[in-house]
């Protein structure tokens, strides 16, 4: 299969490790991988704060550069969940939306990606370690991926899956929200921190890499050294 | 100071205070347990869900023939019916009630809509002594505070702050008791019930079948207010329409389900007019208010039209991660938590409290309880879009217009995550400082490290490597 | 009713609000469900049924459930042998509890009941009207009701039914008399059965009783008797 890859732009330049335990990924399974260089952004920053017109602007732009794709597999929850269904509404009643429509249907998240459409759950993976999940929410609530990042990791040798209290609770990263309400933000990070620590695992694992951002900038300030935070295809990509 | 302003001071204290967080976090914890011990009982939850959104939004998108089918069915039977387009109207006509039927005093159970419209400041204004006599409400009344939480008034207290204000306001004993606390208050209440000539309530429901107004309590305070007086009040938003009584049959165990993790609540009661002939006892007049006050403005508009099918069970503030960590009072106005949020422009104006829409993080688990299917979360984000349409932020105009002319350029775009890692050590200079660009990030956390190659030029080089 | 008679108990801004409403609904809102599909078995008279808890299959299920759910909610339900034994348990708890006066309404098991207890137990009736003090001072209250519902272990009342609408409230102590064959599953059942005993004359007060009178408000612990009464009695005669 020719699986073209979504990589949201902070990735590109925090987190490019990430990406490239995708591609490792995908390719030991044997697929082709593309990665349409031209891509930017997929607009939710302005979406987000209500700007459309001009998310839109750089939407259309996004949605062209996957037109060819067969199949787009996003690194994150986030940006996937802006491809498969706020995409719809941004275009409504506008002349792309069948455009929208195409896109929405042949996009998928990572983890959905190896556990739905490929139906993979092992993919050769060693990784010793103590280990939480966090959900994040817009793969959680917008996408509905909640078992499959379970699965791949429950599968992974040498990895000890324990859950956190407040799996499913916001780290308080939404975006421009992190710094528009930033005592509310680092009160939910604390919340959240807090209860990945009572664990006592070594890694915090997480399929949006916006939510390892907050995670991990709350834990190396408040408790560093205590806890790692890890993408999940990172996890995944170990040997 | 605008209310924006004043939302981010009281934030910032609230989310400072970690022992009012932790108790709020732990009371709400617990309703979790229980709401997830009853929603499982469901022989299907989702289904049931299904039905109760089908149920409020035939109520409410046909809302003027079930609005007439109640008054024709309650006025049937001597009930009297005003229509209020907004607060004022309905405090003058209670205020008007009072005074021609010679009433003195006035008990009520819990009524968010009086809270809406200041009912109580007025009729004591006018001299009536008022009594809130659902405890929690009572207890907000003596500290002279507005609720906390509308299903759950006062649930930021702890018991020796009860005990310290029932000994300074009623004379009662010290105690840690929340048995006695709560007889003290059943004490003081009784002979309220007694002696008023009004009893003022809310309304759960309106049913418009069988011309009745539904009400749900634990602790049979509205019961004993519509009992005894010989006037009720119940002053309803419209939209506590229901087409038919039969619909209570689902609605009555999701709301007590969503709302406090019961199967059923206490005393869920429904009142089809007064006293009737050959009945014991019972109110000699009762009144319904029907309140309009902005919801109609919310009704015309079809995007956000099922935020009038709440019930106001609290679910998705007892799940809301922003409500447990500033609690209720920093949102400053009536309706607290997500559903607030939204309505709350609708009823007061967007550009005012449109800060609450943004002070979120769109996480969802507000939809996601709510058990009547509104979709709460994406009508913050439309609360954004519309107040941006209607005046744009102007340093967020020049921001995402950058943004889009960056991001539309992708050579542009690229130079600019090659030119990350290099800002960053002029970040680091400035960090922490008045000049670093993110300093409410860097206030709180750290930042992370710009990556020294991007994903892009790894899989530039890489091409070039496979050629 | 009358035109005039209608516009005098209806006042305000009636025509301006409808007005609004039928000018806003004009536009069409999206559905956020799906229709749910019934199962062809089910008849209208249990229209949720199938996605509500089990309401239990035979009436000794559902009788046992009531048990259970009572338990719960800190109900006292008894099963009776008879209307005797029933008086016989009300004496015993007015004598444990110390009960001075128990107020009551006529009815048919009110009435059978109230015959059998001893002499020194004062008694208010309230059928003819009653004084509020009076009432509030007694210990209990005697009342029948429409139906108790299975599912959720509550107990219908109404104005007609029970004594109207103080009785079961008001004293601390509220017991209830009720036939084995008014047990129905669930509320489905019970506003079924209300449609069919008051058909177009509903009672102008219903009300269901979930357990003794409780709240949460106080660092969400469990008190029971905030207002209404604090304890609850069934007793189920055959």
């Amino acid at each position: 299969m020719r699986v073209t890859l979504f990589i949201p732009c902070f990735i590109d330049s925090f987190y490019p490790k990430v990406a490239r335990s995708i591609v490792q990924i995908l390719e030991r399974l044997g697929h082709e991988v593309d990665y349409p260089a031209g891509q930017t952004c997929c607009g939710q920053p302005p979406f987000n704060s209500g700007y459309w017109d001009e998310a839109r602007e750089v939407a259309v732009r996004q949605m062209a550069i996957f037109r060819d794709a067969e199949v787009v597999v996003s690194a994150s929850g986030s940006c996937g969940a802006m491809f498969k269904k706020f995409y719809l509404e941004l275009f409504h009643g506008h002349p792309q939306e069948a455009e929208a429509r195409a896109l929405a249907a042949k996009t998928s998240e990572f983890s959905e990606f190896l556990v739905e459409k490929l139906g993979v759950r092992d993919v050769g993976a060693r990784f010793e370690g103590k280990v939480t999940f966090h959900d994040g929410c817009h793969g959680l609530r917008e996408l509905g991926t909640r078992e499959a990042p379970r699965e791949l990791l429950r599968a992974v040798k040498g990895l000890e899956l324990v859950e956190m209290g407040e799996a499913e609770s916001c780290c308080g990263f939404g975006g421009m929200f992190a710094v528009k309400y930033p005592q509310i933000s680092t009160a939910m990070a604390e919340v959240k921190c807090n209860s990945i620590i009572e664990t006592g695992v070594e890694y915090v694992v997480s399929n949006d890499s916006s939510c390892l951002m907050q995670i991990q900038g709350y834990l190396s300030r408040h408790s560093p050294r205590v806890v790692k935070s890890l993408h999940l295809a990172e996890v995944l990509a170990a040997q | 100071m605008s209310t924006a302003a004043q939302f981010q001071i009281d934030a910032d204290r609230t989310t400072a205070d970690e022992p009012r967080r932790a108790a709020v976090r732990k009371a709400l914890g617990n309703y979790q347990i229980a709401r997830g011990r009853t929603e499982s009982a469901f022989a299907s939850w989702p289904h049931a869900r299904d039905a109760a959104a089908a149920i409020k939004y035939e109520g409410v998108n046909h809302l003027d023939r079930y609005l007439r089918e109640f008054e024709e069915k309650f006025t049937a039977r001597g009930g009297r019916v005003f229509w209020a387009s907004n607060g004022a109207q309905a405090r003058d006509y209670i205020l008007r009630l009072a005074r021609e039927r010679g009433v003195k005093s006035i008990v009520k159970s819990k009524a968010m809509t009086s809270e809406e419209i200041h009912l109580n400041d007025a009729l004591e204004k006018d001299g009536y002594q008022v009594v809130e006599s659902d405890l929690g409400e009572f207890i907000q009344q003596l500290k002279h505070e507005a609720p906390y939480h509308f299903v759950f008034p006062c649930m930021h207290l702890k018991r020796e702050e009860i005990s310290a204000l029932f000994q300074q306001e009623l004379g009662s004993a010290k105690t840690d008791s929340p048995e006695e606390l709560t007889m003290i208050a059943r004490r003081a209440l009784r002979r309220h019930y007694l002696d008023a000539g009004m009893g003022i309530t809310g309304g759960n429901f309106i049913v418009a079948e069988t011309g009745m107004i539904s009400i749900t309590e634990n602790e049979g305070n509205a019961r004993l207010a519509t009992a005894l007086p010989r006037i009720h009040v119940a002053l309803v938003g419209i939209e506590k329409i229901v087409p038919r009584l039969a619909d209570l049959a689902l609605l009555l165990p999701m709301l007590a389900t969503a709302g406090t993790g019961q199967q059923l609540t206490c005393y869920n009661s429904m009142y089809g007019g007064p006293r009737q002939p050959g009945d014991i006892d019972g109110p000699e007049e009762f009144h319904v208010v029907l309140l309009d006050n902005h919801r109609t403005r919310l009704l015309a508009d079809a995007e956000q039209r099922d935020a009038l099918h709440c019930i106001r069970c609290g679910a998705c503030l007892n799940v809301c991660p922003i409500f447990k960590n500033i609690g209720g009072h920093a949102y400053g106005t009536t309706y607290q938590g997500p559903i607030g949020s939204v309505i709350t422009p609708h009823f007061r104006g967007l550009q005012d409290w449109k800060h609450l829409s943004g002070a979120s993080s769109l996480c969802g688990a507000c939809t996601e309880a709510c058990p009547v299917k509104i979709d709460i979360h994406h009508h913050l984000l439309q609360n954004r879009r519309n107040a941006v349409a209607e005046k744009k932020v102007w340093w967020e105009r020049w921001l995402w217009a950058g943004f889009r002319q960056l991001m539309k350029r992708p050579w542009a775009y690229q130079i600019a995550v090659r030119l990350a890692p290099i800002g960053q050590v002029f970040h680091h200079l400035v960090l922490g400082t008045s000049l670093d660009p993110v300093r409410p990030w860097t206030k709180t956390r750290d930042f992370p490290e710009a990556a020294p190659q991007s994903f892009h030029d790894w899989w530039r080089d890489r091409k070039v490597v496979r050629k | 009713m009358s035109r005039a008679a209608q516009e005098s108990s209806s006042q305000g801004d009636r025509e301006a609000i409808l007005a609004r409403i039928g000018e806003a609904l004009r536009e069409e809102a999206p559905r956020h469900y799906e229709t749910p599909e019934k199962p062809a078995s089910k008849g209208v008279t249990a229209p949720f049924r199938e996605w509500l808890p089990p309401v239990g299959k035979t009436r000794k299920d559902q009788v046992a459930l009531f048990a259970r759910q009572s338990e719960t909610l800190r109900t006292e339900f008894r099963e009776c042998t008879s209307v005797l034994a029933a008086a016989k348990h009300l004496t015993a708890l007015a004598k444990e509890l110390e009960w001075k006066t128990v107020a009551l309404h006529t009815g048919e098991l009110t009435t059978a009941v109230a015959g059998k207890l001893p002499k020194d137990l004062g008694t208010l009736m309230v059928d003819g009207g009653y004084e509020k003090a009076a009432l509030e001072a007694c210990d209990a209250s005697l009342t029948e009701c429409e139906a108790i519902i299975a599912q959720t272990g509550s107990v219908c009342v109404t104005a007609r039914s029970s004594g109207g609408r103080a009785l079961s409230v008001l004293p601390p102590h509220h017991v209830v008399i009720a036939r084995k064959a008014q047990l129905v599953p669930d509320l489905s059942a019970a506003f079924e059965l209300l449609a069919q005993k008051y058909p177009g004359d509903y009672p102008g007060f219903i009300s269901f009783i979930t357990g003794p009178s409780r709240t949460g408000d106080i660092e969400r612990i469990l008190v029971l008797g905030a207002h209404g009464p604090k304890k609850l009695t069934v007793l189920l005669v055959p």
